[in-house]
């Protein structure tokens, strides 16, 4: 075990990646010399010289594009979009292309990239440095969405995505790249996709979080501890393949539920989610279903605090969910 | 003679194609008559272990490069034995034994898919290049700058085939950009640009060649400029009356590629009318038997719907294709 933060937690994971087997490649901007614009590859270009870390002209779509043709041909490529906010140029390459190869060809293409980013907010980024839009490729079928919240799963996440036969969207919670710290394993050891994480056990409410809104979700469950209110943490890890089971047995445990995601409210993945409770966990529920989301407007540069979750928008939700029945 | 004769086949099968969509047992079909010499010629020069990275004309490729006939016509029926599922449309081919990747629709994402692959062919030493075929609209998409400047940069083992086929559906190239040709566009990338008479199998076989040689000795890739002209509509959902003179078509259809070539062949002794008609009679026989067997063969399983999504079904694609199964066999399911 060793102490690090987020962001050396998935350092560590390309790194021990590419020693374990060549044919993993790190591309994108910034990546070699640089080491990254948060750091997250620092010191592998070093190591594994440009072939294996290879900095890029500035284009999402060469990034994304040519990180196919490599996985088609038989690498691991592991591609660095810098922040989410710019990925769209690459959106055609994601969503027409690596997405689909597999199954447009009859399952004679697979096609392994990892694909990287930063995203979210409460780093002061503004409009384009903060958005949070893992919703777009949890709409795409072929794509698998990951979201680690700690650094052992960063790692052990990272690495299973590595190892994944299919295309995985790796978002990394810029906001705790560096303000969580924790344990982490030395080995090669995987988390695997689609299995839930419970944070903290609870009886009288359910808070499903990803990512960065994990420690607020967190610190709302301590809140209402003390009020009384016993508050159940699930981090989801994965949202595609989500752990349906996890969601499903917590709610019919508490019977309230209240869905915590810094993205857009509107057709956000809270949406996914209190519609899979409203079918298969309607008679559990004793308080409507509470979503605590960004707002369905641009994310604001002064105002980012006004448009994040906070312990305290959550606390206030479970409250009414408490309250309701 | 090995040239004519595919191209004979492509060019009957274009036919047969277009002739099966309009008498509904195809849906769709995407003719790539006028560009039979720039395919072949340029398929001819490459090596099996070289890499296609097509558009949706290029079944003469898939065809020199070894892929069967039947294979071709079953992915046009999208029937049980199409090595693609029946999941695209017709002309979406994808041929793994033979290096030729799954095509799409988007115009131009084959680009920097191919030079990518190329750098990873270069990473592992293999002597392997990588072709991208597109069309001349696609020297408008972004893709199409990503994937040359990276390969540029990169000095990647990739060759750029341009078949300039003067329409971009309904837009011609004078249009498309202001630049003199397409080919003077590598210039700006950092590497050389030609122009080729794309109804001369010769010329772009040399072309083809040339590059192929130039990047495998590590000087970089090499855009081509073949210049053809689309005889046919864009697809069977067009028509090219509304944008084109048929005098022009006509005065294009005096340089067909196929009769082009078999002139040359008869001119040189080669090739006699005799020969010629029994050559297009077993090609278009064949071509015959290949679409009754595709016909014959059953369609695809219902189910399949749900395979190839990913390696693994999640636990909620099987919960879907449950449901489907049991709507599928239900009272009132299709069998």
């Amino acid at each position: 075990m060793t102490e690090l933060t987020l962001v050396q937690a998935v350092n560590r994971g390309l790194q021990e990646a590419m020693r374990a087997d060549r044919d993993v490649v790190v591309l994108g901007e910034d990546v070699g010399v640089n080491g990254g614009v948060f750091r997250a590859t620092e010191g592998l270009l070093k190591e594994f010289g440009p072939e294996r870390v290879v900095d890029t002209p500035l284009s999402e779509t060469g990034i994304v594009g040519s990180a196919i043709g490599m996985a088609l041909y038989g690498l691991k490529p592991v591609a660095e979009i810098q922040f989410l906010d710019f990925v769209y140029p690459a959106f055609d390459q994601i969503v027409s292309e690596l997405a689909k190869m597999r199954y447009r060809s009859g399952g004679q293409y697979p096609c392994h990239v990892v694909v990287r980013a930063p995203y979210g907010g409460g780093v002061k980024g503004g409009l384009y440095h903060s958005q949070s839009t893992e919703a777009y490729f949890c709409h795409t079928a072929g794509l698998k969405v990951v979201i680690p919240s700690t650094p052992a799963d960063a790692k052990g996440l990272l690495l299973t995505a590595i190892a994944d036969e299919d295309p995985v969207i790796f978002l990394e919670p810029k906001r705790i790249y560096r303000s969580v710290t924790g344990e982490v394993p030395d080995g090669a050891q995987r988390v695997p996709f689609g299995q839930a994480r419970t944070v903290r056990d609870g009886s009288d409410v359910s808070l499903f979080a990803y990512g960065a809104m994990v420690p607020p979700a967190t610190e709302a469950a301590a809140t209402l501890e003390g009020e009384g209110i016993s508050a159940e943490v699930i981090d989801l890890r994965s949202l595609v393949p989500l752990d349906e089971e996890a969601v499903l047995a917590s709610v019919q445990r508490t019977g309230r539920a209240v869905i915590v995601h810094e993205a857009a409210r509107c057709c956000g993945f809270g949406a996914e989610i209190s519609a899979i409770l409203a079918e298969k966990a309607f008679y559990s529920l004793k308080a409507p279903i509470a979503r605590v989301t960004g707002y369905d407007t641009p994310f604001p540069y002064a105002l980012e605090n006004a448009y994040l979750p906070s312990a305290e928008r959550i606390v206030t939700a479970a409250r009414q969910a408490v309250r309701a029945g | 003679m090995e040239a004519y004769r595919t191209m004979a086949l492509a060019r009957a099968l274009d036919e047969r194609a277009i002739a099966l969509q309009r008498q509904g047992r195809i849906g769709f079909y995407a003719p790539h008559a006028g560009q039979e010499a720039t395919l072949v010629g340029s398929a001819l020069a490459l090596e099996p272990d070289d890499w296609v990275f097509p558009a949706y004309r290029e079944l003469s490729v898939a065809l020199v490069r070894g892929a069967s006939l039947q294979s071709i016509v079953d992915q046009l029926f999208g029937n049980a034995d199409d090595l693609s599922k029946g999941r695209q449309m017709p002309n979406h081919f994808a041929f793994r034994d033979q290096h030729f990747v799954s095509a799409s629709s988007p115009i131009g994402t084959q680009i920097p898919q191919a030079v990518g692959a190329a750098l990873a062919a270069r990473y592992r030493r293999e002597p392997v290049v990588t072709i991208a075929y597109f069309g001349d609209g696609a020297t408008s998409s972004s893709d199409f700058h990503a994937g040359l400047n990276f390969a540029g940069v990169f000095h990647a083992p990739t060759i750029f085939l341009c078949q300039n086929n003067q329409f971009a559906i309904s837009f011609p190239r004078d249009r498309q950009t202001k630049s003199a040709t397409l080919a003077v566009k590598a210039e700006a990338y950092g590497f050389p640009g030609v122009v080729v008479d794309g109804n001369d199998v010769r010329a772009v076989y040399a072309a083809v060649r040339t590059a192929r040689a130039r990047a495998l000795a590590g000087d970089g890739p090499t855009l081509i400029e073949a210049q053809v002209y689309r005889l046919g509509p864009h697809s069977t959902s067009d028509d090219p009356r509304r944008y084109r003179p048929d005098a022009e078509v006509a005065a294009a259809r005096e340089r067909d590629p196929v009769h082009r070539l078999k002139t040359e062949l008869v001119n040189a002794g080669l090739w006699d009318e005799a020969r010629d008609a029994a050559l297009w009679e077993e090609v278009r026989a064949t071509i015959a038997g290949a679409v009754a067997r595709a016909e014959q063969v059953p369609p695809v399983d219902p189910l399949s719907l749900f395979d190839d999504v990913v390696a693994e079904r999640s636990a909620r694609l099987e919960e879907q294709r449950s449901g489907c199964a049991a709507h599928l066999t239900g009272p009132k399911g299709v069998p």
